[in-house]
């Protein structure tokens, strides 16, 4: 339990500096401030500057909202398609349609996620959009097979024979009856591959493929801070910091929820 | 096995007389790698690089201060009227492939750059020339059209360097030149190794094998250096990295000039940037020193037109295009752009061109000018940018030598086309004394100043950090060069 609190804190502590980067930052990032640069954590910057005198902590808000934003939006795109993926093959299951749908996650599960992110960044050009589209992609097979699997075992209970029975459609129980009680599951998951979506944010950006300047990355950052860190390590030590207490926050509380909300685990415990 | 021992005992003599073995060898990482290697036939400067002085030679040549100096051509005689130049060719030079160097060489190479199909980059050098003529195997005589008082110049430069017939066609992958190395292997995305050339006509060099080895992260390179992966690096990308460099006993760093003058391009033709008021604003909208100080740790001189400023003949104008944003938003305003307006802002990969566009994109953006950055690989950025002329604004460092008569060129990628500006470059082609040239070249210069052709940023600075035993790095870049010819091993 103190993992999934310690989680939670961690990730509305991430989740409040981005909003709050909305409309209000320590100092305007936009503005550069070349003879302040490289300054280490003082009382007016809290975390230094960086080598073209942007407050850091400003930056760190502002790629709070960038690599929340990305991976969010990432995360919805696999919900969205993998979700729905994952109840039409159970409710056809065993149907060519079934192996067609599953086969094709297969097939796009098979690549390195992050490989054909630069893959497709690199074809459609460098950007928050693509890098979101990428990493959605990767989502949905995700989403589609923990739906499918879940959604099999349910399809065998009393419950939705007595709703086939009484002539729900196929389309109607599963998203009447299954989606519902699936939810916890994609819940935890989705927490899950938040935190991986954060990741791939930070690393896309590192290699320049994800969000463009002057739009802040935590990834860029420490790409910026590679040639600083001997001699200004605060530049990487800050935006590296923000990443893994940012994911590790995630994890903990994906974990945590688990615990409490997946229900094979609680049946275990009884 | 007597005759074994025999060769050991001489080849341990001969390693003895060398001194230690790795004292004949030197590594030198560049930044960029050459996409080929023919001077006469590519634009990019790392073909230079490696192969001027080293396996090519010209009629004249560069010395690391800028001057000019005699190198196949031993000595020369000009006519009264400067139409007339008699080359006197040193004798007894072959080229890597065996064959005599002469004067038909000598003609083959000048009437192929100057060709109607010529590929040459820098075609204007010969535009001047009238005919070229072997009077005898040892002796050229060129015929200009007009006099030209940078004649002598010109053929200095890497695109004029004497090529043979024989082994033209292969140039670009296996050149064959008269220098004091040849080339012996490219393991391209690599490196590309030289050796000594032992029938060199000239003072044979002290290093025996030279390996450039290409690294463009920054990060790589201050990891290269520090591990001594390599003995020197020429013009290294991460000058924050240098004052580190500066308290190791290990290496000597040089902060040397080169003639690339640092721009922010223009499309002259494009609008809004065809009226002369929007490239006034933007460049008042520019704060060099920061640039400077932010891109490139403060090594750079600030320029204020396309020249280099420890030329003799460079006029200060950076006054006419000072920091003064006030100024900047007033002059869109005049312009019908009160409101700014957005373009797009294409970088090439060196770190000038990155970090400078992102402090320049956010100095415009303070003027209310919205810079879209797109960074692009070279090749990307010479298809779109220099060839294709799709750009709003660019960062690029023009590292030619004297090249201010690009502005003269209406179809380079910015675009300028001003024929006051072309009648002044033709004036100056034609002129041989040295102060009308001066008047004429400050005249030029003021005039680009003054329609705000391009911003003018920086002289960029050339940083090479060479370990403290090697002797002989050339501080400057009077020509894009890592001339391994006065490289020795300190004992």
């Amino acid at each position: 339990m103190k993992g999934l609190w310690i989680g939670i804190v961690l990730t509305v502590v991430f989740l409040a500096l981005a909003l709050v980067s909305f409309v209000w930052t320590p100092f305007n990032i936009e503005a550069f401030d070349i003879p302040n640069k490289l300054k280490s954590p003082n009382v007016t910057n809290w975390l230094g500057t960086d080598q073209y005198g942007r407050d850091i902590l400003s930056m760190i808000m502002m790629g709070a909202r960038t690599s929340i934003a990305v991976a969010l939006l990432a995360v919805g795109i696999g919900m969205a398609i993998g979700v729905p993926l994952g109840l039409w093959a159970a409710a056809r299951r065993g149907s060519l349609l079934d192996e067609l749908i599953m086969r094709g996650n297969d097939l796009i599960f098979a690549f390195p996620s992050l490989v054909i992110a630069i893959l497709i960044t690199a074809v459609f050009g460098a950007g928050a959009i693509n890098a979101i589209i990428a990493i959605g992609i990767f989502n949905i097979p995700v989403f589609a097979r923990l739906t499918r699997g879940a959604a099999l075992s349910l399809w065998e209970r009393d419950f939705i024979l007595a709703a086939r029975v009484s002539g729900k459609s196929a389309f109607r129980i599963s998203w009447e009856h299954i989606f519902p009680n699936i939810l916890n599951l994609m819940i935890v998951q989705g927490t899950i591959q938040f935190s991986l979506g954060i990741l791939a944010e930070a690393a896309l950006s590192y290699i320049g493929l994800g969000a463009q300047p002057p739009t802040a990355s935590w990834g860029r950052m420490l790409a910026d801070a590679q040639t600083l860190v001997s001699f200004a390590p605060h530049t990487a030590l800050m935006p590296g910091g923000a990443i893994v207490l940012m994911v590790m926050g995630l994890n903990l509380m994906g974990d945590g929820l688990r615990d409490v909300l997946d229900p094979r685990i609680r049946v275990d415990r009884t | 096995m007597k005759y074994t021992k025999a060769l050991i005992t001489s080849s341990f003599i001969a390693i003895c007389a060398t001194g230690a073995l790795a004292n004949d060898s030197v590594t030198i990482a560049v930044q960029l790698e050459p996409p080929n290697l023919d001077p006469t036939g590519g634009a990019a400067q790392a073909i230079d690089t490696v192969m001027y002085h080293n396996v090519f030679e010209g009629l004249t040549r560069f010395e690391s201060d800028g001057a000019v100096v005699p190198s196949l051509a031993q000595s020369w005689d000009i006519s009264e009227d400067g139409l007339t130049y008699t080359f006197h060719l040193a004798a007894g030079v072959m080229f890597h492939d065996g064959t005599a160097m002469d004067s038909a060489d000598v003609v083959f190479s000048l009437d192929r750059a100057r060709a109607e199909d010529s590929t040459n980059a820098q075609k204007a050098l010969f535009e001047s020339i009238a005919s070229v003529e072997a009077v005898d195997p040892l002796t050229v005589k060129v015929t200009l059209s007009q006099p030209n008082g940078s004649f002598l110049f010109n053929m200095a430069w890497g695109d004029a360097v004497i090529v043979a017939e024989e082994s033209i066609a292969d140039i670009a992958t296996n050149p064959i030149g008269t220098g004091a190395y040849k080339f012996s292997d490219w393991a391209q995305g690599d490196k590309i190794e030289l050796t000594r050339n032992d029938d060199y006509w000239g003072e044979a060099p002290a290093i025996e094998t030279a390996t450039f080895r290409f690294i463009s992260d920054p990060t790589a390179a201050f990891a290269a250096v520090m591990a001594e992966d390599v003995d020197a690096f020429a013009g290294f990308p991460a000058p924050e990295n240098l004052p580190q460099f500066d308290a190791d006993p290990r290496f000597t760093v040089l902060r040397g000039n080169t003639e690339g003058e640092t721009i922010l391009a223009m499309n002259n033709k494009m609008p809004p940037f065809d009226d002369v008021l929007v490239r006034e604003a933007v460049s008042h909208a520019i704060d060099r020193q920061a640039i400077i100080d932010g891109a490139l740790y403060g090594i750079g001189t600030p320029i204020g037109t396309h020249f280099a400023p420890h030329n003799p003949d460079y006029v200060d104008l950076t006054a006419n295009s000072n920091y003064d944003p006030e100024k900047a938003r007033a002059l869109l305003a005049e312009a019908g752009f009160e409101d700014g307006f957005t373009t797009t802002l294409k970088l090439p990969p060196p770190s000038y061109a990155r970090r400078g566009g992102e402090i320049i994109a956010a100095q415009l953006r303070d003027v209310g000018i919205e810079a879209e950055i797109s960074n692009l690989e070279w090749a990307q950025w010479l298809e779109e940018v220099f060839n294709g002329k799709d750009f709003g604004l660019s960062i690029v460092s023009h590292t030619e030598p004297m090249d201010i008569s690009i502005y003269a060129n209406p179809d380079y990628y910015f675009q300028y086309d001003n024929p006051d500006f072309q009648a002044i470059m033709t004036e100056l082609e034609a002129t041989a004394d040295p102060a009308a040239r001066s008047a004429l070249l400050a005249q030029a210069q003021t005039m680009i100043s003054e329609d705000y052709v391009n911003g003018y940023l920086f002289e960029l600075a050339y940083p090479t950090v060479v370990k403290a035993e090697l002797q002989g790095m050339w501080e400057n870049q009077p020509t894009a060069s890592v001339d391994v010819t006065a490289l020795s091993w300190a004992e």
